[in-house]
C-alpha cells in the first residue's frame, strides 16, 4: 500500500439546525486503504459519507481529493463527483431505466463514451458483479441485493479512484447481504481504495485496514481493525463492541433454549 | 323530419369537430411546454423564479376563461391581426398551463429524493439530472391527471365560440338556426361528438400510460 493520501478530511462539522451532527471529524485515506466506520445509530456515520462527496453541505472544515479541494467555493463537484463511486443504503437505481441503460447514463453523459464504448464497459461491470445476463431487466424486477449489485456496476463503471459505500447491507434480506459482501471482498482484492459505512462487524473486522469508531457526531476512536475490536482503547468504544457481542450471545443463547 | 336534419349536417358537425380536436390538440400542447417549464421552475428554481412562477399561475387561474378569450383576441387584435383560432389556443393554452404546471410540480415531488442523489453521485449536473433522471419519472407519473385536464379541456374548447372560432359548438348553433324546432337533437348530437372524442382521447392516453409503463413497477 502507498502512503499518498487520496481523500484528507480536516475538522469537518456540521450541524442540523442547532445539533451539531458531525464534530470536528478529521480523517485521512491513503490509496489502497479500506477504512471502516462503524457506531450506534445517530453517530453521523451516514452523513459523514454523504459529506465526502458532497451530497450533505458542511458547516466548516475542509475536504480533499487529492489535491483538489472539494469544499472550495469554485470546486467543480460534478466532476470531483465522477470520479468517487457511492453506493447507497437503498440502491437508489433509476427506477425507469433498464439495468444497462443505468450503467449507460453516465457513461454517456458524464464521460462522453461513445455508444460502442460505453456499451463494452456496462457489459465488463455487469461481468464484475455476476450479473450479466440482467442487462435487459429493469430494476424492480431485480432483488434487493441484485440492484445492490447493480449499483455498484454503476458506480464502477465511473471507473472512481475511491468508493463509498453508505451501509450497503442494511436494507437487505440476510440471503443477499453475502452476494454484496462478495463483490466489496473482490474489491478490496483488487486494490480499490474504499470507505465503508457499515453494521456488518465480522465484515470490517475482515477486510478493513483501519477502522474509525464514531459517536454523537464524533471520531471516539480510530485504529487497526484489531484494535478497535479486540483491544478498544475507550471506554465507549468498549461498550459498543461488547453490546454487539453480548446482543449475539444473548440470541444464540434463548435459541439454545436459556433464559 | 329530425334524423334528416342530423343527417345532412353531419359534414359540418364533423368539420366542427376537426376544429374542436385541432384547437384541443393546440392548446394542450401550448399548456404542456409551459406548464413543464413552469413545473420546473416552481420545484427547482430560486426564490425569485419560483415567486416568479407562481404569481403566473395564480394570475391565469383567478381569471375567467371567456375573459382570458376575449383579452387575447380582442386585446391583440388592437394591434397584431391575430386569427380567433390562434388566440383561443394562447387563451385557453396558458390557462392549462397554469393547471398542468400543477400536476408536473407535484409529480416531480413524488420522484424520491434519492433519485437525484444518485443521479449526483455519478457526476450529473442538477439539470442532466433532472432532465434524465427526475423529469421522466415524473411525466410517467403525471400521464393520469393529465388525462383529466386533457378532457377538461377538451370540453372547454366550446367556450371559443364567443370569439367566433367556428368549431363543433358555432356549428351546432348554425345548424339549430338554420333548421327550426330541432335544437335539442342538433345539441344532443354535438354532445355526442363530444362524448366520442373524449373516450378516444381517454382510450389514446390509456394506451401510452400503458406503453410507458415500467417492467416490475406497480402503479
Amino acid at each position: 500500500m502507498s502512503s499518498r493520501n487520496l481523500m484528507r478530511v480536516s475538522h469537518l462539522t456540521k450541524y442540523f439546525g442547532d445539533t451539531p451532527v458531525l464534530n470536528d471529524v478529521s480523517l485521512e485515506v491513503a490509496a489502497g486503504e479500506v477504512k471502516g466506520i462503524i457506531g450506534p445509530s445517530g453517530a453521523g456515520k451516514s452523513t459523514l459519507i454523504r459529506c465526502l462527496n458532497g451530497l450533505e453541505p458542511i458547516d466548516s472544515g475542509r475536504i480533499w481529493l487529492e489535491d483538489t479541494e472539494l469544499t472550495a467555493a469554485r470546486a467543480n463537484l460534478d466532476r470531483l463527483r465522477s470520479r468517487i463511486g457511492f453506493v447507497f443504503q437503498d440502491f437508489n437505481l433509476f427506477t425507469h431505466l433498464s439495468v444497462a441503460d443505468n450503467i449507460r447514463l453516465g457513461l454517456r453523459r458524464v464521460r462522453r463514451l461513445g455508444r460502442d464504448e460505453a456499451d463494452h464497459i456496462v457489459h465488463r461491470e455487469l461481468a464484475r458483479v455476476g450479473l450479466e445476463s440482467k442487462w435487459q431487466q429493469y430494476p424492480a424486477e431485480l432483488s434487493g441485493g441484485q440492484q445492490q449489485r447493480v449499483s455498484i456496476a454503476r458506480a464502477l463503471a465511473m471507473e472512481p479512484e475511491l468508493m463509498l459505500f453508505d451501509e450497503p447491507t442494511s436494507a437487505l434480506d440476510p440471503e443477499s447481504v453475502g452476494g454484496v459482501l462478495r463483490v466489496m471482498r473482490s474489491l478490496v482484492a483488487e486494490g480499490m481504495t474504499m470507505i465503508i459505512v457499515s453494521h456488518e462487524m465480522a465484515f470490517i473486522e475482515a477486510v478493513a485496514n483501519d477502522v474509525l469508531f464514531m459517536a454523537e457526531g464524533r471520531v471516539v476512536e480510530e485504529g487497526s481493525a484489531e484494535q478497535i475490536f479486540q483491544h478498544p482503547q475507550q471506554r465507549r468504544t468498549r461498550q459498543f463492541i461488547d453490546g454487539i457481542a453480548a446482543a449475539l450471545i444473548g440470541e444464540a443463547s434463548e435459541e439454545g433454549g436459556g433464559a | 323530419m329530425i334524423y334528416q336534419t342530423i343527417r345532412e349536417n353531419i359534414p359540418y358537425l364533423a368539420e366542427g369537430a376537426a376544429i374542436t380536436l385541432a384547437l384541443a390538440l393546440a392548446l394542450l400542447a401550448i399548456g404542456l411546454l409551459v406548464g413543464v417549464t413552469l413545473g420546473l421552475m416552481q420545484r427547482y428554481g430560486g426564490m425569485a423564479v419560483r415567486l416568479l412562477a407562481t404569481l403566473i399561475e395564480r394570475l391565469l387561474r383567478a381569471i375567467p376563461a371567456v375573459v382570458l378569450l376575449f383579452l387575447f383576441y380582442y386585446g391583440i387584435s388592437t394591434f397584431y391581426d391575430i386569427s380567433s383560432f390562434a388566440a383561443a389556443s394562447l387563451a385557453l393554452g396558458l390557462r392549462s398551463a397554469a393547471y398542468q404546471s400543477q400536476i408536473v410540480r407535484g409529480a416531480l415531488a413524488s420522484v424520491p429524493s434519492g433519485q437525484m442523489a444518485a443521479a449526483r453521485a455519478i457526476g450529473l449536473t442538477r439539470l442532466a439530472a433532472i432532465r434524465h433522471v427526475v423529469l421522466p419519472q415524473a411525466l410517467r407519473q403525471a400521464i393520469g391527471p393529465w388525462t383529466n385536464e386533457a378532457l377538461s379541456e377538451l370540453k372547454d374548447t366550446s367556450l371559443a365560440y364567443t370569439i367566433g372560432v367556428v368549431e363543433l359548438m358555432r356549428q351546432a348553433n348554425y345548424i339549430v338556426s338554420a333548421s327550426y324546432g330541432h335544437t335539442l337533437a342538433v345539441y344532443s348530437a354535438a354532445a355526442l361528438v363530444y362524448l366520442l372524442l373524449s373516450l378516444a382521447a381517454t382510450r389514446a392516453l390509456a394506451r401510452l400510460d400503458h406503453r410507458l409503463r415500467v417492467p416490475g413497477l406497480v402503479h
